[in-house]
């Protein structure tokens, strides 16, 4: 648990040459830009092959000028990926139509199959967008982007909140777990995986009373309902030719293909 | 403002009925800087929690020149720095510079003013090439510098800190020393780290059960043993209070009431 965290959260932050044109960005045309090519990309049909062509040749450009090497970009991808595919693995078996091939005791569509490619290439794309945005904006510059997007103040902060503490928590459930195994606990069946079951309500209970002990420490620095802003974000002309590149490079070629 | 904190038979009752103080009397003048001793479960950071306005028990209560009531709970928060004993729960932005900007922008300041104050307190505990990191890359004694910074850019007149040393290494309980010695504020520490109040404190209280049992110079209370054993306090073994320094104050202007 406590190993498999660390490394994950080791996979978030800035990857990348730091001091990149899209790094220096504005969080938003960042956002705007890369939620615009997933978008562009969830909504197309497998017929319109072409355009998720050219989306992965956007992503490729963007990772290029950013300099995040493939392998940085495909250790993020990873983590996600596999859970997003696993959602599609089952079209092929149980969608009918089309030509059907004979696996064993097992029937494929080419239908199926169809829609399988479909939603792995809008997976692949809406991935590596994600993961990309995160390998060349500061996670704060995220948040700030977002409430400047006027994304609800909540959700945002309720991110922030998140990401702050994932560290605090990550941390306790990794000591949590050793005082278990250092206790001589080694799960071997179903039935011993109570004292986790424990382990979770202890979690619980403490970011419970740790909430509460923040929500002090912000009214006793005078927080009043909303969250002050300190770094006005402001567009550049690149900001927004960037988003202008990524959106007529992609558009166009849905909306045309579309109404051919 | 003669008085920076100014308790007069200052009680408070959890909701579960457990009687948490009982009849605070407390006069701390400006400038002090005054130890908070006593045993785990006394009531000190419930007391602690009052000067802000956090919780308000029965009985008349003045910090900084304001009565604490609902109406001028704002007001005092500008007034009360509170650092709490986890810097964790201090530190709740995505990064270091945000989080000390989080007061002064609550106070209304306009952008300049905040940054202004932001490279003020992190100087003050310095703490300034930090600022753009996020609060979990800092060590413990790190992110109990930087939250000491958070209250202090809100510039207040009185500094309350709850068990400041605690989790420290030795040389992080330096530096922190250091940097509590150099801020001219009027101070309340709560701790059970005794040298830590006989070098930064020439004034400590006991309390116990919701009292205040010792008020006296820091020299003559942490002299009496059978006072300190009396309220499960104590020296470290092989402790000489005559040997220690009292931590000199910061040399400029004395203290001004704001």
């Amino acid at each position: 648990m406590g190993g498999l965290c660390n490394h994950s959260l080791a996979l978030t932050g800035i990857a990348g040459d730091p001091g990149s044109r899209v790094h220096r960005l504005d969080p938003r045309a960042k956002l705007v830009g890369l939620l615009g090519l997933t978008v562009v990309a969830v909504s197309t049909p497998l017929a319109l092959w072409p355009v998720f062509v050219a989306c992965a040749a956007v992503l490729a450009a963007y990772a290029a000028v950013a300099r995040v090497r493939p392998g940085d970009l495909w250790r993020r991808v990873r983590v996600v990926l596999p859970l997003v595919l696993l959602v599609g693995l089952f079209v092929p078996f149980v969608r009918s139509g089309g030509r059907a091939y004979d696996l064993g005791p097992l029937t494929v569509h080419a239908t199926g199959l169809g829609i399988f490619a479909a939603v792995a290439a809008k997976a692949a794309l809406g991935t590596s967008s994600a993961a990309l945005l995160a390998a060349t904006t500061s996670f704060p510059d995220v948040l700030r982007g977002l409430e400047a997007l006027r994304v609800p103040r909540l959700l945002v902060l309720i991110a922030a909140f998140m990401y702050r503490y994932l560290f605090v928590i990550v941390g306790e459930a990794g000591r949590m777990r050793w005082a278990l195994l250092s206790r001589g606990y080694h799960p071997r069946h179903a039935l011993h995986a109570r004292p986790m079951g424990r382990v979770a309500t202890a979690m619980f209970l403490r970011t419970y009373s740790r909430g509460e002990r923040v929500y002090l420490a912000m009214l006793a620095r005078g927080y009043r309902g909303a969250m002050p802003q300190l770094v006005p974000l402001s567009l550049a002309r690149a900001d927004v030719a960037f988003v202008a590149a990524v959106l007529l490079a992609l558009v166009p070629l849905r909306v045309l293909g579309a109404a051919a | 403002m003669s008085c920076a904190i100014h308790a007069r038979g200052l009680t408070y009752r959890y909701p579960g009925g457990r009687e948490a103080l009982r009849g605070i009397d407390l006069h701390v003048g400006h400038g002090e800087r005054v130890a908070l001793l006593g045993p785990n479960g006394a009531g000190k950071t419930t007391f602690m929690l009052h000067l802000n306005g956090l919780i308000t028990g029965q009985g008349g209560l003045e910090v900084a020149g304001l009565e604490v009531g609902r109406d001028t709970v704002h007001a005092l928060r500008a007034r009360v720095g509170l650092v709490f004993q986890d810097p964790d729960d201090q530190l709740f932005m995505p990064t270091v510079a945000e989080d000390v900007a989080f007061g002064p922008l609550n106070l209304d300041l306009d952008g300049d003013a905040v940054r202004e104050r932001v490279a003020e307190a992190l100087g003050a505990v310095r703490m300034r090439h930090v600022a753009d990191r996020a609060p979990y890359q800092l060590s413990m004694g790190e992110r109990r510098r930087v939250a000491i910074a958070t209250v202090l850019a809100m510039h207040p007149a009185l500094l309350v800190l709850d068990e400041p040393s605690a989790n420290l290494d030795p040389r992080a309980r330096r530096e922190l020393l250091d940097v509590l010695a150099g801020i001219d504020r009027t101070m309340l520490v709560t701790t059970h780290d005794l040298p830590l109040a006989a070098e930064l404190c020439e004034r400590t209280l006991i309390l116990a059960g919701g009292r205040i049992v010792a008020d006296g110079a820091t020299d003559d209370v942490l002299a009496d043993e059978d006072l300190l054993a009396a309220h499960d306090l104590e020296l470290p073994a092989g402790f000489d209070l005559e040997r220690v320094q009292r931590r000199a104050r910061p040399a400029g202007e004395p203290i001004s009431p704001r």
